[in-house]
């Protein structure tokens, strides 16, 4: 299949990207609006020689995670977000004992059992540590179904790299559209792990997954250790400016699906005459300030639009201060805003800022 | 370092390699150091100490990542057997893996993941020990504290209306078709203890059949106020009778022909 482009549905791709990165062990429970991932793992991993195994929970899905990284494999879960949310526990244990895994979470509407229809609530719950402690974690945020192949190769090196789990986001619009792929070519790249816990060689001391630190000045120690590693993962920084080369009036800022329905939006607000153009973070964290930086002076407003009700709004403002004005478009439990509501948005900031 | 022996003096007795030489933090007449010993003796006998991993848990134990010279994972409280269930999965098939854990961790708040491994015959052992009580956060009541006992979450003695009756793990799993040897010990008295290393042998050398589970019965003077002496007494008649020192299921001893229901699936086949 390399080389070819194929047509395929967003959940069945990534599960695909996944194998090819060198993941043949999933463990998982089934939740909608991702079950086709566990589904496709099902069928694709036992001929591999690898694990798919239906987990009794989430809660037991990611300490199984815990055992297998910290054996030393590539390995993955995937879930949604009152699943993902169980997660979160055995997750702050990952980042702790220095586990590497990919956790990929295709959000739903919250709070509670909310629904099973596309949302972006969980990007706070998964941009701030996610976990009990102070910690963090990459989060990638794929666009579209192409992007989302592209960063599970990526995912699981940064995984490895870092040893620290990563977390791949994106709605159930882009977990259940076709879309065509072609899968890269390349080997994946293999990580030297003397920390694995696969049985005490004569040669070697004893191998510890472990995030206990009893003393508090050792716990200090370990916590400031991880800092520096968080404050490394900086440069995995990634971002795109889509037609913000001509410096345009507004500034749309969206992730995910919500970045495509956008550009749709700019494309026809171009054709109208209106200066806008797009910045989209790809990692929801590390935040990516570095591209954002450059567009603040030359754009006079910028425009969030989330399928939640202001969350990557939030980091926006936080950049951007009192410089520029920063509007927030958001809809929720499942309603995705539309091409329509975006154009609205921007021609009445666009008034706004003319009678300014 | 101990000194080389005279010439005319013969080992009687050596510590095993397989325990670190790290100070254990148990209690006096806290009988984890004599459950992690007999692990130890049986890894080193076997000689499989550079193909075991261990899975340690949340509660008095916890530390046992120190003790154990060995690869060994330490797990979110609870989520020993998921954890061992991970390592198991992705290891070459000749690797040992086992878990320790006490009966708050297992029986209560990991109560999912231990019957859930079991019900799929991870090849693991689990070695379970229960002292009726939760010792870590200073004698709480735990879901195998008995009737009537008093803990600081039960000051007036455990009443069985409000909180039901002991957990008993062993003959809960010995409803499951695939474990291969599920069987409860003691460690109060010599006898008991030599008894509880055969089936902590008779576990590893079964694992890669499929799951074993030894439950040993154990004290904890710290957590029931009263003194080692009085502790192992206070097992023997306290303990035993509601939990039955038992070898509930071995290879070939099925409980009834529950692992040779195939039902007709052709319907669902044919559709």
């Amino acid at each position: 299949m390399a080389g070819q482009r194929l047509l395929m549905k967003g959940t069945e791709a990534i599960a695909e990207a996944a194998i090819r990165a060198g993941c043949h062990h999933f463990f998982g429970y089934p939740i909608t609006p991702q079950t086709e991932i566990p589904e496709y793992m099902s069928v694709r991993l036992p001929p591999l020689g690898g694990t798919y195994l239906q987990a009794e929970s989430e809660v037991a899905a990611i300490n199984m995670l815990y055992g297998a990284g910290g054996a030393g494999v590539r390995v993955m879960t995937s879930s949604s977000s009152p699943g993902v949310a169980l997660m979160s526990e055995g997750f702050s244990y990952l980042v702790g004992a220095e586990v590497p895994a990919v956790i990929v979470n295709i959000m739903r509407g919250g709070p509670g059992l909310g629904n099973i229809a596309p949302a972006q609530g969980d990007y706070l719950e998964m941009t701030r540590g996610f976990g009990h402690g102070d910690m963090h974690a990459i989060v990638l945020a794929p666009s579209t179904v192409q992007e989302a192949v592209d960063v599970m190769g990526l995912a699981f090196d940064l995984a490895d790299e870092y040893r620290n789990p990563v977390v791949v986001i994106g709605d159930g619009l882009l977990g259940q559209m076709m879309e065509p792929v072609s899968f890269p070519d390349t080997e994946p790249k293999v990580f030297d792990k003397p920390w694995a816990t696969t049985g005490k060689a004569k040669s070697r001391p004893r191998n510890i997954t472990n995030s206990l630190y009893l003393d508090a000045d050792q716990l200090e120690a370990h916590v400031r250790d991880l800092d520096v590693k968080f404050q490394r993962m900086d440069v995995e920084q990634r971002a795109e400016c889509w037609m913000t080369d001509d410096h345009p009036e507004i500034v749309i800022v969206a992730y995910g699906t919500m970045a495509r329905i956008a550009k749709t939006a700019i494309r026809q607000l171009r054709a109208k005459g209106l200066s806008v153009g797009l910045y989209r973070p790809i990692t929801a964290w590390p935040f990516p300030s570095r591209a954002l930086e450059p567009l603040v002076e030359p754009t006079r407003a910028f425009l969030t639009v989330e399928m939640s009700l202001g969350q990557l709004v939030q980091d926006i403002r936080a950049q951007v201060g009192r410089r520029r004005p920063v509007s927030f478009y958001g809809r929720a439990g499942g309603v995705v805003p539309t091409v329509e509501e975006i154009i609205s948005q921007v021609e009445l900031l666009h008034a706004s800022l003319a009678a300014a | 370092m101990i000194e080389p022996l005279a010439t005319d003096e013969k080992v009687v007795f050596e510590r095993t390699e397989v325990l670190t030489d790290h100070a254990l933090h148990y209690c006096p007449g806290c009988t984890h150091g004599i459950a992690h010993r007999l692990i130890a003796e049986v890894i080193e006998e076997m000689d499989i100490q550079d193909r075991t991993i261990g899975v340690c848990p949340v509660g008095c134990s916890v530390l046992a990542y120190q003790y154990f010279d060995v690869d060994i994972q330490q797990a979110a409280h609870g989520r020993a057997p998921a954890v061992a269930t991970g390592i198991r999965r992705v290891l070459p098939p000749d690797r040992y893996v086992f878990t320790y854990q006490g009966d708050g961790d297992l029986a209560s708040i990991g109560m999912g993941e231990i019957l859930h491994a079991a019900n799929r015959g991870e090849k693991i052992t689990v070695i379970f020990l229960n002292n009726a009580i939760y010792g870590m956060t200073g004698g709480q009541m735990a879901p195998t504290t008995l009737p009537g006992q008093k803990t600081t979450t039960s000051p007036f003695g455990r009443d069985t209306a409000q909180t039901g009756h002991p957990i008993r793990m062993c003959e809960m799993l010995n409803t499951l078709v695939e474990p291969v040897l599920i069987a409860r010990g003691s460690l109060s008295s010599p006898k008991g203890i030599n008894r509880a290393k055969k089936l902590i042998r008779q576990a590893f050398e079964l694992q890669h059949q499929g799951f074993t589970f030894v439950e040993l019965l154990s004290t904890c003077p710290t957590g029931w106020g009263i003194t080692p002496t009085d502790a192992v007494k206070w097992l023997d008649r306290n303990m035993t009778p509601f939990f039955p020192l038992q070898v509930f299921r071995e290879p070939g001893a099925m409980p009834d022909a529950s692992h040779k229901y195939a039902p007709d699936l052709k319907v669902r086949d044919e559709a």
